[in-house]
């Protein structure tokens, strides 16, 4: 996701010596490998609940702005094309979509390790991009094709990553929040000297197994971080009209919290970081990040039925997380404008690339409707149950699905 | 395959008919033990009907293995050589389920248990007394009364590769689960394209006790029973419990494993050395040519009740345990079917959407063209279970109609 990817994947030779010359001219050192610590104060402070909230002043450098903005603008840039591939019918069902978002999941991401667990709701490809999930895997598990993470079997909100401990992917509201303070259980017995990062919605937020969850990992000391994305609409009802006390940084009463401008990256890195240590240390904290959809709640949402256009331009012009980068990276010096703009039409082609490759990928076998159902094979009656479909269907039956052809045999 | 049975006919021993606990599974000469051939030093025999391999053996326990299906399909070679296996220990079924779970917590340090009231207090049931003392808190649980909350938590730790056993103080109270089990539990290996698997037991007594009211008396094996991904097993006795209980916790699928409230007292003597139950399989209980009876858990005991009566009325019932409820043994039942040509299911479920309701569409499907009549399914009554000790009888199957249930059948 670097920079330097950038340039090895870079097929012109003329870009390349274009580099070389523009970087020989400017003698300044390549973005991408600078690595010397630029000092960033967050635009808004942190509010604090039940502990001493972190500094403002954050330690970048040139080399993680530039890997931010890269993320951003690709996970801005897909999540604009499955827009579109909905509109053509090509993704189906529900699809909820993450722009304006990203910082959260680029933000977490850098103060994290992939030993570190991550689970979120519906609303989870960029947080899988963020984890490791390449673009032909989410194009092609939203349109549910064979080299989708999950074969094209879950679909929009069932992303998972096992080897970078990215958990999914959840279509029931809160449901995920539970299994995430069970994967902080098992981080706990393992003694994995590891966290969770429980994501849910301000709309999840007033779900009861949230607390009960909550309530349990406070007891036994987990190390779980439940982290309310709150967007501050839960699909059409806004957080005042769900919450009586929409300050969720504070509902765990006696478990800490923090609230974090959610469009900084760098106060979400800021934050997750302190939230990381605090949970290996004292147990479960809750982080509220302030952040904002564009989209509606999904594309069935027109989203603006229950706020204003102004509101979302307004957001889009003051707060929005990619322009925040930008800016910090022109007023830095760390690159020209050009070269952002070089980088987001890059971007915009491997978006395109990794959609026609997901296009041309098949879908799956028809015998994948049966595999995966348990570990290890089938019971004896789902055999019976294959042979009576197949029966029906007139086809050829697969002969792995049925396990012994006559029972008379035995 | 088939339990090595012996002394099949007309003396049935008496089966104490004392509605209270304390059946003593001993008395009946059809009892469920099973018995093989001794083979020192096999590390363990596993309970399999077609000789499949199970990976855990070792190579002369495989061999060993293979030996079985033989020898039971003779009579004459398991009597002598059972008489001379160890006598084995007698213990009741609860006792029998905390030996079959402490034995698994021994052998694999990643088997925990979470649930109320199992650690300090020792468990409502008794089922895990004993085990925090001796495996600590952080494997042995106490949770607060939050069942959806730490059932997903058990679901979210085996993701990782825990492999918890989840316990519900009565399976009722997993109606608060239900999501939990339903979505997460049964779809994330689906859905995650086979990247996790959910190894976790969720276990706890069901079915219709003694008075206990309408909400503690439920089955909720016919809730459960649509959801993709799970398994469902019922123990009967004290050998299959341990078995069937040891087999859940090294799965890697979710099991659900139903006990019954009235069960736990139970009593039978049970092998020293290690067993498992085959989770998919069922339990030939007593083999016949009239009639084929289907039933689990406690209807088992109401059906050999029935089945002395039926014997001194000249009839020879064959009664399968089905055990696995889901998914079904249809392999055990289809062959059953094809020998007695009738079929009845006794169940404690309600009528409507019952296992008894699944069991008949699948026989039908499959089975069809060796019946000679229709199944019968008796099932317990489409109400809430009342309070009152005489309305309670009536909500649940008992022997009596089974009798005149097989008589019609039989005409």
């Amino acid at each position: 996701m670097a920079l330097s990817h950038l340039s090895s994947s870079s097929p012109s030779r003329c870009a390349n010596l274009l580099k070389l010359l523009s970087s020989a001219i400017s003698l300044r050192r390549p973005i991408s490998t600078d690595t010397t610590p630029i000092t960033v104060e967050t635009s808004v402070p942190f509010t604090a609940h039940q502990c001493e909230a972190p500094s403002r002043t954050v330690q970048t450098n040139a080399k993680e702005l530039a890997t931010f903005f890269r993320d951003m603008v690709v996970m801005r840039r897909m999540e604009i094309a499955a827009d579109s591939l909905y509109k053509a019918k090509l993704i189906r069902g529900f699809c909820h979509l993450y722009d304006g978002q990203e910082a959260v999941a680029v933000g977490m991401e850098a103060a994290l390790t992939k030993k570190d667990c991550i689970i979120t709701s519906y609303r989870d490809h960029c947080t899988f991009v963020a984890r490791g999930g390449t673009l032909l895997e989410v194009f092609a598990e939203l349109m549910g094709r064979q080299a989708g993470c999950s074969k094209g079997k879950g679909g929009s909100m069932h992303f998972y990553k096992k080897d970078s401990n990215f958990y999914g992917g959840h279509g029931i509201v809160g449901a995920q929040v539970p299994l995430g303070c069970g994967l902080a259980f098992a981080q706990k017995y393992c003694k994995d000297e590891a966290v969770t990062f429980a994501l849910y919605g301000d709309g999840a937020a007033n779900q009861g197994q949230l607390f009960e969850a909550l309530n349990i990992s406070a007891l036994w000391d987990l190390p779980a971080i439940l982290v309310c994305e709150n967007n501050h609409y839960g699909m059409g009802t806004a957080e005042w009209r769900a919450a009586k006390s929409p300050a969720y940084y504070k509902r765990g009463d006696y478990a800490p919290g923090l609230k974090v401008d959610g469009m900084d990256a760098l106060a979400v890195k800021q934050a997750c970081a302190f939230a990381k240590e605090h949970a290996l240390k004292n147990g479960p904290i809750i982080l509220e990040m302030d952040t904002y959809r564009y989209h509606g709640h999904s594309m069935s949402d027109p989203g603006s039925t229950y706020r204003t256009r102004d509101e979302i331009t307004g957001v889009r012009q003051e707060r929005d997380p990619i322009e925040r980068i930008r800016k910090l990276i022109l007023s830095h010096d760390l690159s020209t404008d050009k070269e952002l703009k070089d980088i987001e039409k890059e971007v915009r082609k491997e978006v395109d690339d990794a959609i026609a490759q997901a296009k041309e990928n098949p879908v799956p076998e028809p015998s994948e409707l049966f595999s995966d159902v348990y570990a290890k094979g089938l019971g004896v009656e789902s055999k019976y149950m294959q042979k009576s479909i197949y029966r029906h269907k007139g086809d050829e039956l697969p002969s792995q699905a049925f396990g012994y052809n006559n029972p008379s045999e035995h | 395959m088939a339990t090595g049975f012996h002394g099949v006919g007309a003396a049935v021993a008496a089966l104490s008919s004392s509605p209270s606990n304390s059946f003593d599974s001993k008395k009946l000469l059809c009892s469920p033990r099973r018995s093989f051939p001794v083979r020192k030093g096999a590390s363990f025999v596993a309970d399999r009907s077609d000789g499949s391999v199970n990976l855990d053996l070792n190579p002369k326990a495989r061999r060993a293995q293979q030996l079985i299906v033989n020898a039971v399909a003779n009579k004459a070679d398991s009597s002598p050589a059972s008489s001379s296996s160890k006598p084995g220990h007698e213990l009741l079924l609860f006792e029998a389920l905390r030996e079959g779970l402490e034995e698994e917590m021994d052998r694999d340090p990643r088997v925990c248990v979470m649930g109320e009231d199992v650690g300090h207090y020792g468990g409502s049931y008794k089922v895990t007394r004993g085990l925090a003392e001796k495996f600590g808190d952080l494997r042995v649980l106490d949770t607060p009364i939050a069942e959806n909350s730490f059932t997903g938590m058990g679901i979210g730790a085996a993701m990782t590769g825990l492999r918890p056993v989840v316990e519900g103080m009565n399976m009722g109270f997993l109606l608060l689960a239900f999501n939990q089990i339903s979505n997460n539990c049964g779809m994330l290996h689906y859905t995650s394209g086979g990247q996790f698997t959910i190894p976790i037991v969720i276990r706890g007594p069901g079915g219709v006790g003694r008075q206990l009211g309408a909400e503690h008396s439920q089955r909720l094996e016919s809730y459960f029973q649509s959801i993709p991904g799970i398994q469902m097993v019922a123990c009967s006795t004290p050998y299959n419990a341990k078995g069937l209980m040891k087999a859940a916790i090294r799965s890697e699928n979710p099991v659900i494993l139903f006990e019954h409230v009235l069960l736990y007292n139970l009593k039978e003597r049970i092998p020293d050395e290690d067993y498992i139950c085959n989770l998919e399989e069922a339990e030939m209980v007593r083999p016949g040519e009239h009639v084929t009876i289907l039933t689990y858990s406690r209807m088992r005991y109401h059906v050999m009740q029935a089945a002395k009566t039926l014997v001194n009325k000249g009839y020879d019932p064959e009664v399968i345990d089905i055990r696995s409820l889901k998914p079904f043994d249809l392999h055990t039942i289809g062959n059953s079917v094809k020998k007695t040509h009738r079929v009845l299911i006794v169940e404690e479920c309600m009528r409507t959407g019952g296992i008894g309701a699944s069991l008949t569409a699948a026989i039908t499907e499959n089975f069809h063209d060796y019946l000679d009549t229709p199944i019968m399914c008796l099932s317990s009554q489409d109400v809430p279970t009342p309070y009152a000790g005489t309305l309670e009888e009536w909500t649940v199957v008992q022997p009596a109609q089974i009798v005149t249930a097989v008589e019609q059948l039989c005409k």
